[in-house]
């Protein structure tokens, strides 16, 4: 009976993948993943989903850390914001940045009169967006990492005479580096599989905003080849990363 | 184990609501540029056809004939031109011949008070507005390019969006400088965004169609949706959404 669920489960991701790889043009796939739209697209994704993973390291990992060594009013007011775009469906994401960040948002207004800065529809923007999204990963990841961890060792460090940075830096951080990894590369991957909250709010522009998803949801309707091409290049992309890298680090936790 | 069953019994009240008569499901894909007039359309239909549940399920023309192509049950296809419509037809997948029940013209929308000051399709050339239009691939950004070939402009463009919806929704936020979209998306916006006329000898003219497909499964109710939207009475509310007629 589990065995039969378990194998459903299976069938369910599989059969899909399955699909993709039906309607491949095997012959083709060497010049259709040589067509501009395609290189624009990696490169923007590229960028953005490697930029958006290094903002969740600098701005993730202190949060999770001060979410698990400190108790303070209103912790579960912001565990539950970094929830939210877990569970907020992307477009919503996106709209709502639009309302906060967008040239007549209530920040992003401000920006755009002082700097005459416009973040939807630049490159920036889609880091926005895949940051917003993708970066929840990273500090639940981390976060339940440092929870696990015992807090002696620091005790420990701390009593030695070590500072708070040096402990978190010489101690902490060390003990935890295998779930800081296995959080990056899961915030990647899903920075790089980003598609409500960057259509919404970043727009679809070839070569500026354009990542590989929107190229597909766009040549899904023109070109249907190209679409399947840089669907299964998206697969091979994700597949190495999630199984060859997340799977190293995640045994040894 | 006692969750599942509360999942279970949750999907199955919901799926249920609508199987509870004996409504008959009719399914009609349109252009999301159809989104009001439809959905006005909606109640006096089913007012007229006791036992019919219209169904109405809009995007962009293009993303409609795709979930159509991919075997979709759908019941009635209504496009925003004709050349969609044509590969629904060269699959073989309408019953009958599609039929032309509206137009529509091209405007330059532009946010409410139109802060960037733009005057003409000229000034979709300008690199400092921002600039959106509908994807190619749908029939609004094919008409677009299409009118901006005829006034000889090159859009310096800042994203092209998937349908006109989308496009109208970030020019009324004002966070688009302007865009190209049909008429009536500008008067359905109502406030928030204002249309500029385009000359009509740059105006590329969209043509609706409309067909019952093959598939349908209810294909007396189908052309009877048909019928109705070809009708007087249908034709009149294509009109108050400042449709043109065939």
């Amino acid at each position: 009976m589990l065995l039969a669920l378990a194998a459903l489960a299976v069938v369910l991701f599989a059969l899909p993948l399955v699909g993709l790889l039906g309607r491949t043009p095997w012959t083709e796939l060497g010049s259709l993943l040589a067509d501009p739209v395609v290189g624009d697209a990696f490169r923007i994704s590229l960028v953005t989903s490697l930029s958006a993973t290094a903002i969740s390291l600098v701005l993730g990992v202190p949060l999770a850390w001060i979410l698990a060594r400190f108790d303070f009013p209103g912790q579960r007011l912001v565990r539950g914001l970094v929830l939210l775009p877990l569970v907020l469906p992307p477009v919503v994401g996106g709209a709502a940045l639009l309302f906060a960040l967008g040239r007549r948002g209530l920040v992003g207004g401000a920006v755009y009169e002082g700097l005459g800065l416009v973040l939807p529809f630049s490159t920036w923007g889609v880091v926005v967006a895949t940051t917003f999204v993708a970066m929840p990963f990273l500090v639940v990841t981390v976060e339940g990492a440092l929870r696990n961890l015992d807090p002696r060792y620091e005790g420990a460090a701390a009593s030695l005479g070590a500072g708070r940075w040096t402990v978190l830096r010489r101690v902490t951080l060390p003990m935890v580096s295998p779930s800081v990894l296995a959080g990056l590369v899961l915030t990647w991957a899903r920075a790089f599989g980003e598609f409500g909250a960057t259509i919404t709010f970043a727009g679809n522009l070839q070569g500026r905003t354009q990542t590989l998803p929107l190229a597909v949801f766009v040549a899904l309707e023109s070109d249907r080849s190209i679409a399947v091409a840089i669907s299964l290049l998206m697969v091979v992309i994700s597949l190495i990363v999630v199984v060859a890298l997340r799977e190293r680090w995640w045994r040894v936790t | 184990m006692r969750l599942v069953a509360a999942l279970a019994l949750v999907g199955l009240l919901v799926g249920c609501r609508g199987d509870t008569g004996e409504e008959e499901r009719l399914v009609v894909s349109a252009a999301a540029s159809l989104s009001d007039v439809f959905a006005a359309m909606e109640e006096v239909f089913e007012d007229a056809n006791a036992g019919v549940d219209l169904i109405l399920n809009f995007g962009g023309s293009s993303t409609m004939r795709e979930q159509i192509l991919e075997g979709a049950p759908v019941d009635v296809f209504a496009s925003a031109n004709a050349s969609t419509m044509a590969e629904v037809v060269r699959a073989g997948l309408t019953a009958a011949e599609p039929s032309t029940f509206a137009t529509n013209r091209l405007v330059i929308a532009v946010p409410a008070g139109n802060p960037a000051g733009v005057r003409s399709l000229n000034d979709f050339g300008k690199q400092r507005l921002l600039i959106g239009l509908c994807a190619e691939s749908v029939p609004c950004g094919d008409l677009a390019r299409e009118t901006l070939d005829l006034a000889g402009v090159v859009p310096a463009v800042d994203s092209t969006e998937p349908d006109v919806r989308a496009l109208l929704v970030k020019i009324a936020e004002g966070e688009l400088d302007a865009g190209i979209t049909y008429a009536t998306d500008v008067a359905a916006a109502e406030d928030a965004v204002e249309g500029i006329e385009i000359a009509d000898d740059h105006n590329a003219v969209a043509e609706y169609r409309i067909a019952m497909l093959s598939g349908a499964a209810n294909r007396e109710s189908a052309s009877a949706f048909i019928e109705f939207v070809l009708s007087a009475d249908g034709q009149g509310i294509m009109e108050q959404f400042g449709f043109g007629s065939p």
